[in-house]
């Protein structure tokens, strides 16, 4: 591809050798009538090309708030950034004017959502909704936009794209739908993909279909890809990395092999347990007990010591920082190296 | 689309016959002396009682009668007045005006309701919004003979700002207060809706969508979330219709406007039957007519009906 | 036998009939705590209470007037001064309550009773029943309000030799019931589809006590909330059809006839169109307001 990149290649502080991605400390809260909640609690991760980083986590965790506010569309009001930095190539994105930021977007970073239905607005034809990513970021005519929504579409595999490029979203099939919410994040060509349990509302055999998809698109076009999921089983396959969230902090992150074979922190090791295994038929799930905590009355300490087996005292009172547990592996818990190595 | 389009046409069949039955009705069936009723209190003679008697068949049964009245309707046959004049005349001379008044009412109505509708609806519980909604109560709650004759009497008498009356041949500035007038009855209706649509819309998965897709506040708000807020509004202006067409009787008869409405005014007031009947036949169509076209509109705005 | 809130789950050993009384129960405590209620209550009961007893009011003959206090100033209780015939505007002013307020009541009362009759019909029999009632719902709906006031109007009062309230309260109730079988009839549908009513039908209650016991106290806080929409409504009708000359008759005391007949003369006098028009305003606005509060009392996605 081409194509200028004129308006954002001039956004200044953006060093090429930096990494991809970079989110370091990221701290967010709701503030609602009724409280403040915590959702992100200082969440570090980084993503380089090519490689795939999936988030992990129960529901309400924070791996979509998470998400927004790297996308920097957090509803806000109530959402607020309080704390932390986002780094694409070296420059921090949090402190940047709405109008350079709104550049970034689509352009660079790139976020596609789990209910394509409800994402994609229901009275534009899906070809109006990709051609205006080209008419407003690269200034095309109608006609060209059209011509490019096409190719797009037909990229992501939509039979006889030319004849639906007018057709309505409600028009589609659920996988189809999903198809075109990825032709969108993919049209401008940005260097990092955002999946937000991008598989969750299909069918099984079109999940495959869409994350084989996915993964062939980050192949060819050397894309960071963050995958959020609540689903371990979909993870083994397609991620390089992983990154597990708890009550607004990434709790683990480490190498996928890793990870499925030494977790270093209880809550990864309970998650790992509760996957249902083919060759464990009968047995009890393994379901973590106990649950995730309110986000205005997170416990002090680790906050997942009122549902840890290997809790002791320290961890009522000081809060773990993320321990190096190997190199590019962290591990928020104290007792890390009795996890590792229980078996 | 075409299953759509037919079942609304035949639904609008069948509300014009029940319509026009009812009204046909309400003014002759089972009258002691339906020529008497038609001419009010005024003396008639022997000839006009037969004029009127041959003109609405009114030695007929009433099913026959009212047959032939559908006639004339369907043939743009709409009677004459008591003094003499077709009514198909006193409506040629009636619309422009009265269209005039009615496209100015809308105009300013939708602009407000629209633009006060998306402020109020993005800053939800602003000071903006709440003195909005205090205001669209009042104007709710201001009966139009209340707000017709205060209006003229305070911005066209006291204040002199806007003529008082707008007689034939009214410029559009003549205009500008009636039409006020008359637009405040759709106003309020119509800014709270695209209030509530707005608010409901900017919460919508696919305005989050938008803003991922890196597109500017306005475009957002412009093009995204406003197309969607006004499919509501666009099914309110039916029953708009029939507002302004009963504002309209009262406003201009207080601005001394010769519209339609005008002169439903004046035929009621001199007792002039076969004005009335005629004029109110003419309205009913309009008003289910527009209605259709609403429909339709709704149908073009939204294509998950359209495809239905 | 067993109580159908039991069968169906529902917390606590409650019967299925308290479900609507708590219902107002709740409504009611919201609706005290509520500033627009208080305001819009008391407005309502002064205007109710001018409409019975004017003479609390003013100790004037409203029908007292001679033309040789015509268009003169405030004096003594006459605090509005005199209209163009010489009468005491702020006396014609408070006796105008009473045609207005019978005439919104009466008229709202025949609308409701047939708003009721037809939706519960509607909405509980169902099938060819329900498509015909709605399809003359639609008809009378397809014509404009005010358009087929003026025609009923006309015809009814023609051989009246009275004032025309009856003409005018039954053509505003005759015309004015349709927002009201709507809304009874769909939350008869949704009632009906309830699980506590299926229930009670399986348990082998009949029509009746379905619909007494079960059906009818769902439909209450919506129609209330209409009927009193449509109470404001028929009263600024009223005027508009007095206004029209077509309404009230004669030498009935009527805010609507006071207006228009003001309303010539309003170079010589503002004060005659001026305070039937703000006593008109405000009765509609305080039983819209009611209306409004009630609404949002008995609206459970707010609480
Ligand atoms: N718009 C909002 N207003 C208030 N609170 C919010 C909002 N969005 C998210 N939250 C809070 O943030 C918390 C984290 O939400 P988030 O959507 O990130 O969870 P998640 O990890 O994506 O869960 P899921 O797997 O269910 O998608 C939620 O518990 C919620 O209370
Ligand atoms: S720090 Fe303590 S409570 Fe937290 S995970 Fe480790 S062992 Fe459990
Ligand atoms: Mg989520």
């Amino acid at each position: 591809m081409t194509e200028i990149r004129a308006e954002t290649d001039v956004l200044p502080g953006v060093d090429r050798a930096a990494p991809l991605l970079e989110v370091t400390d990221l701290h967010v809260e709701f503030r609602t009538r009724y409280g403040v909640a915590h959702a992100v609690n200082g969440v570090n991760f980084r993503v380089s090309p090519g490689e795939t980083l999936a988030i992990l986590g129960e529901s309400g965790c924070g791996k979509s708030v998470t998400a927004q506010a790297v996308m920097g569309i957090l509803d806000s009001p109530p959402g607020h950034v309080t704390g932390g930095e986002v780094r694409y190539r070296g420059l921090d994105l949090l402190p940047l004017p709405e109008e350079q930021r709104r550049r970034v977007r689509a352009n660079r970073i790139a976020m596609i959502f789990q209910d394509a239905l409800s994402a994609l607005n229901p009275v534009y034809t899906v070809g109006f909704q990709l051609g205006e990513l080209f008419r407003v970021h690269r200034g095309m005519s109608r006609r060209d936009a059209r011509k490019r929504a096409v190719e797009l579409l037909d990229q992501v595999q939509i039979p006889l794209a030319k004849a639906r490029i007018g057709d309505y979203p409600h028009q589609f099939s659920g996988g189809m739908r999903q198809r075109v919410m990825i032709a969108m994040a993919l049209a401008l060509d940005p260097e990092v993909l955002i999946a937000d349990e991008p598989t969750t509302a299909l069918d099984v055999t079109v999940q495959a279909q869409i994350m084989g998809l996915l993964a062939e698109q980050q192949r060819q076009r050397n894309m960071g890809l963050i995958l959020i999921t609540h689903d371990m089983g979909v993870v083994a396959d397609v991620a390089d990395r992983i990154a597990v969230m708890y009550a607004g902090k990434v709790v683990e992150e480490a190498p996928v092999h890793d990870i499925y074979a030494r977790p270093a922190h209880p809550y990864t090791r309970a998650l790992l347990e509760s996957i249902p295994r083919l060759d464990h038929k009968g047995g009890q799930l393994n379901v973590i007990r106990g649950l995730p905590p309110a986000l205005d009355a997170i416990p002090a300490g680790c906050p997942f010591h009122p549902r840890c087996d290997y809790a002791q005292d320290a961890c009522r009172h000081d809060p773990p920082p993320p321990y190096a547990v190997a190199p590019g592996r962290t591990a928020r818990c104290h007792f890390w190296r009795e996890v590792v190595g229980d078996e | 689309m075409f299953r759509y389009i037919l079942r609304r046409l035949l639904q609008m069949v069948l509300t014009f016959f029940g319509a026009t039955f009812i009204v046909y009705a309400l003014m002759f069936a089972n009258q002691d002396d339906p020529v008497q009723a038609l001419a009010g209190d005024r003396p008639i003679t022997d000839s006009q009682r037969q004029i009127l008697t041959e003109r609405y068949h009114l030695d007929e049964p009433f099913l026959q009668q009212y047959r032939y009245y559908m006639e004339g309707l369907l043939t743009g046959d709409f009677g004459t007045s008591l003094t003499g004049r077709r009514i198909s005349d006193m409506m040629a001379d009636a619309w422009p005006v009265t269209i005039k008044l009615a496209l100015l009412a809308i105009v300013i109505a939708a602009t407000v309701a629209i633009t006060a509708g998306v402020v109020s609806g993005i800053r939800r519980a602003g000071t903006f919004d709440n003195v909005t909604l205090v205001l669209t109560l009042v104007i709710l709650c201001l009966p139009i003979v209340v707000l017709a004759p205060l209006a003229r009497l305070v911005f066209g008498v006291q204040l002199g700002w806007f003529p008082p009356t707008a007689g034939r041949d009214a410029s559009w500035w003549a205009l500008l207060l009636p039409a006020i007038v008359l637009g405040s009855l759709v106003v309020a209706t119509q800014l709270r809706v695209t209030r509530s649509a707005v608010a409901e819309n900017l919460r919508a998965d696919y305005v989050r969508t938008a803003r991922a897709k890196g597109l500017s506040g306005r475009r957002v708000i412009g093009v995204h979330v406003l197309r969607n807020s006004l499919i509501p509004v666009v099914t309110l202006v039916g029953v708009d219709i029939g507002n302004l067409m009963s504002g309209a009787i009262v406003t201009e008869g207080v601005f001394n406007i010769p519209g339609v409405g005008f002169n439903l005014f004046r035929g009621i007031t001199t007792e002039d039957g076969p004005l009335v009947v005629g004029f109110v036949s003419i309205l009913v169509i309009v008003f289910l007519v527009v209605n259709l076209v609403v429909d339709l509109l709704y149908a073009a705005l939204d294509p998950r009906i359209r495809y239905a | 036998m067993r109580d159908p809130g039991v069968v169906t789950g529902v917390a606590g050993p409650a019967p299925a009939a308290d479900r609507p009384r708590g219902l107002a129960g709740d409504a009611w405590r919201d609706l005290r705590r509520s500033r627009t209620f208080w305001i819009a209550a008391v407005l309502v009961a002064l205007f109710l209470v001018m409409a019975a007893f004017p003479a609390l009011f003013t100790p004037a003959d409203p029908r007292a007037c001679t033309l040789d206090r015509q268009y003169d100033g405030p004096s003594g209780t006459a605090f509005f001064g005199y209209d163009f015939q010489g009468c005491d505007t702020y006396a014609r002013t408070v006796y105008g309550a009473r045609n207005s307020i019978t005439v919104g009541i009466l008229a709202t009362l025949i609308a409701g009773v047939i708003g009721l009759v037809v939706g519960l019909a509607a909405g509980y029999l169902g099938g060819w029943a329900d498509a015909v009632l709605s399809r003359v719902v639609d008809v009378v709906l397809g014509i404009p309000f005010l358009l087929g006031a003026i025609v009923l109007a006309r015809r009814l009062s023609q051989n009246a030799s009275d004032d025309g309230v009856l003409a005018v309260v039954l053509t505003l109730g005759l015309l004015g019931w349709t927002t009201a079988a709507r809304v009874v009839r769909s939350s008869v549908i949704s009632a009906k589809n309830q699980d506590y009513v299926a229930a009670a039908r399986m348990l082998g209650a009949g029509p009746a006590r379905l619909m007494m016991r079960h059906i009818l106290p769902n439909s209450v806080a919506p129609f209330i909330v209409v009927l009193t929409v449509l109470l404001g409504a028929n009263i600024a009708t009223e005027a508009t059809l007095s206004f029209l000359g077509i309404g009230l008759q004669g030498d009935a005391i009527s805010w609507g006839i006071a207006i228009n007949e003001s309303g010539r003369f309003v170079r010589s006098a503002a004060a005659p169109l001026v305070w039937p028009s703000v006593f008109l305003a405000l009765t509609v606005l305080a039983v819209i307001m009611l209306g409004d509060a009630i609404r949002d009392a008995f609206d459970p996605k707010l609480r």
